[in-house]
């Protein structure tokens, strides 16, 4: 007997307790019943448009179970023969719309739609096949789109928008001709996307994945005259096991290692060892602002994908956010310096590939400012899945391989580097140096900083280093970062240190790793993070000694050296503005050219930008660059922070106070 | 480019910024009033350029994406330039039925539209097909701008759009042609 303020409903003439559910899914899952959809997240809003969670409700009729609330007494069934046809219907309109290339889909067997039109019992498709393909979208590094195989479920489009607060793509048109796109159907790569590949990890089917980069990494091996060396980023071991179908939360580090010797990569080292070098850096580089006072808050750069959010969002946040490189590209950077002298061979013929969960790594590595003479510090980026894929069409039985240990000595890391891999890692990493350094002793053992751990959004906290207050923040998705950003842009944060991964929770949860929606197997992987920094005999990365060698080979000596300085930290752009209303004034014939945009703000120092636009179209007809630019108006509506008069030369920002720097700019930036 | 031609279009297009902006302020901005935002920037312009929609976007703090797709959804919303007479012929059940498929080959004939185009080269007319202007009884019928003809045969078109160009003082649609 229940009590009488327990409330209850039937699912199948099965009675079954209300509590707290927020929907008849959610409580009809509890039941052991896994109803289909395409368009449900718990994390996400419910949308209600794939109409597969669909069931009879006793005296209503059919209604959509993920946007139905839980009530009293209310009689459910979830499979009857209309029902059933309801849903195979759908699926076969799916399907029909859908371009079935399934075979060779990267999504064939982690696909949503193929496991429901399996389940649901679609032997035939009654319907004629959409003749008209719609072009795939390669613009970006990181993604590819193929709208093709879009179900329209919109997870992607509300991901991007609720998660990471950005809306890069949205829902256009409408009736059969609506579709997932960017704005004015640009490319991805035209828009505000970070690549962070979140659209990836929650697309149901094959209509956003990972750019796949695995035939260059062949190609590469295959080159007798190549060195391949990879990289293993910390979260792609925590993952990759499920990839070959095991529980989540195992470390699979040394099975990769083991295949990766296999399939012919010629050293494997692990991103764990510049992990302890970006700490070596980035802590020094804190302690530093600490004596200096400042600038603060410093906020972490090892995420691509916030680094690029803030070069678009934040721009005037370019001094707070860390100068260090990335632990890929410092990794990148080092085996390009060191691997030719160690080796006797060119750079061209080091080629270095991440193992990242990460798509926006992608992005990352191809940046200009990371590569020398042309040739990059990082070749290659492949995703968590792209290895496996590789592992497979190896013929590896991944999960019957024997471990073997990553090579010496890029191949060695503390614990602090491991748990670079989830939210609260690098801050805690920082921490076991910055706090052991400041209160003089090293090593420190367990010394553990459990408050900017877990999978929450937001953590906070103040720590007491010697005389020093620290306050600390800890943020994971760029919606939750974008508060923090403001806050610091409008000068108003209280934090002296802020760590920002783009993804829920973390590294570990990447658009590059295996597809994952469920909040268990997320914190089984953070677990196993831990578990594993356990088990690690050196927890401080100041404890790394291959590291003190390499920076006395390499590097110069020591953290911040004039060599490290070159090597392992970088420069931002300014990347805000490129997506503002944009009118072309005057547009030279050359065939690469220089955009040189002049921010107008209507109503407001008018006189100012028209000034700014006349004297940069006078120089370059005086000095015959006219050719060579697009000179347009960028227009910032008054409410915004933008000023009128400021320029963006070649994506370069100039405030507009100081014409002589816009023209050097652009004579520079012809030049180049 | 010739110097002055440069700075009035520059010019112009900053106008159609200020405009926007009346707009915007008008209405606060306020994300929620996308939809009559949009509905008061067109009715200046006829239609709305992607550039007035970028900027709506910044303004508002919405992602472009989402401004493109509300501008999208809504048949209302035009995203190429319309000329300066909009002819909206119905092509209801009803409409259709008495015959509106030949008035709107009369129109294109009329009026010189290229296959494919829905205006003249010269801007001055737009002819677009709308699913039922509510006048079922007077089928089938034609709004130019704002006028109704109601029970249009093909062989009245010339006639209603030469007058239309008398009374607006320009040349007759064959002399432009």
């Amino acid at each position: 007997m229940t009590t009488p303020e327990v409330k209850t409903l039937t699912v199948n003439g099965v009675q079954v307790e209300i509590h707290g559910e927020r929907n008849l899914l959610e409580v009809i899952r509890k039941t052991g019943i896994e109803l289909p959809t395409f368009c449900y997240h718990s994390e996400l809003s419910v949308y209600g448009a794939c109409r597969l969670c669909l069931v009879e409700v006793e005296k209503r009729g059919i209604m959509a179970a993920c946007s139905t609330p839980p009530e009293n007494g209310m009689v459910i069934r979830t499979d009857t023969k209309q029902l059933r046809e309801i849903r195979k219907i759908n699926i076969e309109l799916l399907l029909a719309n859908h371009n079935r290339e399934c075979p060779s889909c990267v999504r064939s067997s982690s696909c949503t739609l193929q496991t429901l039109a399996r389940r649901l019992g679609v032997d035939t498709i009654r319907y004629k096949q959409r003749q008209e393909l719609e072009p795939i979208d390669k613009s970006s590094p990181s993604l590819e789109r193929d709208p093709n195989k879009c179900v329209l479920c919109g997870d992607c489009v509300r991901v991007c928008t609720e998660v990471q607060g950005i809306g890069a793509i949205g829902f256009s048109f409408r009736g059969s001709k609506a579709k997932v796109a960017p704005a004015f159907d640009k490319n991805l790569a035209e828009v505000e996307c970070v690549n962070c590949g979140q659209c990836a990890a929650v697309c149901p089917t094959g209509a956003i994945i990972p750019h796949q980069n695995r035939e260059d990494v062949w190609n590469a091996i295959h080159d007798p005259s190549k060195i391949v060396v990879a990289q293993v980023a910390p979260a792609v071991r925590f993952a990759l096991a499920e990839f070959f179908n095991q529980e989540a939360g195992q470390n699979a580090a040394g099975k990769l290692v083991a295949a990766l010797k296999k399939m012919g990569f010629d050293y494997v080292y692990d991103t764990t060892f510049t992990a302890d070098m970006t700490i070596w850096e980035e802590a020094e580089e804190f302690l530093r602002r600490v004596k200096a006072g400042g600038p603060f808050p410093m906020f972490t750069s090892c995420c691509p994908g916030w680094v690029k959010y803030a070069e678009i969002n934040f721009p005037s946040l370019a001094q707070n956010l860390s100068s260090c490189r990335s632990p890929q590209q410092m990794f990148g950077a080092t085996m390009k310096e060191a691997l030719p002298d160690m080796l006797g061979k060119k750079r061209e013929d080091i080629v270095v590939v991440s193992i990242m969960p990460c798509t926006a790594k992608k992005y990352e590595a191809g940046l200009d400012k990371f590569k020398v003479d042309g040739n990059p510090d990082v070749d290659f980026v492949l995703t968590t899945t792209e290895i496996g894929r590789m592992i497979d069409s190896f013929g590896i039985k991944f999960n019957e391989l024997e471990q073997e240990a990553f090579d010496m000595p890029f191949g060695f890391g503390t614990g602090a580097g491991v748990i670079f891999g989830t939210s609260g890692g690098v801050m805690e990493a920082a921490l076991r140096y910055a706090v052991g350094k400041i209160e003089g002793k090293v090593p420190m053992h367990g010394l553990e900083f459990h408050a900017v751990r877990g999978s929450q959004r937001f953590k906070e906290t103040s720590i007491k280093a010697g005389d020093a207050e620290l306050k600390i923040a800890v943020v994971n998705t760029l919606g939750a970062a974008k508060e923090l950003a403001q806050q610091a842009a409008d000068g108003k944060s209280p934090y002296h240190f802020i760590e920002v991964m783009a993804c829920p929770g973390g590294c570990v949860c990447g658009g590059g790793q295996p597809i994952l929606n469920d909040r268990i197997k997320r914190s089984r992987r953070m677990e196993a993070v831990y578990k594993c920094d356990k088990n690690m005999q050196f927890k401080n990365s100041l404890e790394n000694h291959m590291l003190k060698d390499c920076y006395e080979k390499y590097l110069g000596g020591q953290p911040n050296s004039e060599k490290a300085h070159h090597l392992l930290h970088t420069k931002y752009e300014n990347l805000n503005g490129i997506f503002d209303a944009v009118e072309v004034v005057e547009a030279g014939k050359s065939s690469r050219k220089i955009a040189v945009s002049v921010c107008v703000t209507p109503g407001k120092d008018e006189k100012k930008s028209a000034e700014m636009l006349s004297q940069i179209l006078d120089y370059a007809d005086q000095k015959g660059l006219a050719d060579k630019l697009v000179v347009e108006t960028a227009f910032a509506p008054s409410c915004t922070k933008r000023q009128a008069g400021e320029v963006l030369v070649g994506g370069r920002f100039f405030d507009g106070t100081d014409l002589d720097a816009v023209k050097q700019g652009i004579e520079e930036a012809v030049a180049k | 480019m010739d110097a002055s031609v440069r700075a009035r279009e520059a010019e112009k297009a900053v106008s159609r910024m200020e405009d926007a902006e009346a707009v915007l302020r008008e209405y606060n901005y306020d994300k929620a009033k996308l939809v009559p935002i949009l509905q008061a920037v067109q009715a200046r312009y006829n239609w709305l350029s992607k550039e007035l929609l970028s900027y709506i976007a910044c303004a508002l703090g919405l992602p472009p994406a989402r401004v493109y797709g509300v501008a999208t959804f809504y048949a209302h919303f035009s995203l190429k330039p319309k000329g300066k007479n909009i002819i909206r012929l119905c092509d209801g059940t009803a409409c259709h039925v008495k015959g509106s498929t030949a008035i709107l080959d009369a129109l294109y004939e009329k009026l010189n539209i290229k296959p494919d185009r829905d205006s003249t080269d010269d801007m001055m007319f737009t002819v677009e097909t709308v699913s039922c202007l509510g006048a079922c009884g007077l089928a089938p019928v034609m709004l130019v701008n704002d006028d109704v003809h109601g029970q249009v045969k093909p062989s009245d078109i010339p006639k209603i759009i030469d007058d239309l160009l008398a009374k607006q003082g320009s040349k007759t649609a064959n002399e432009v042609a």
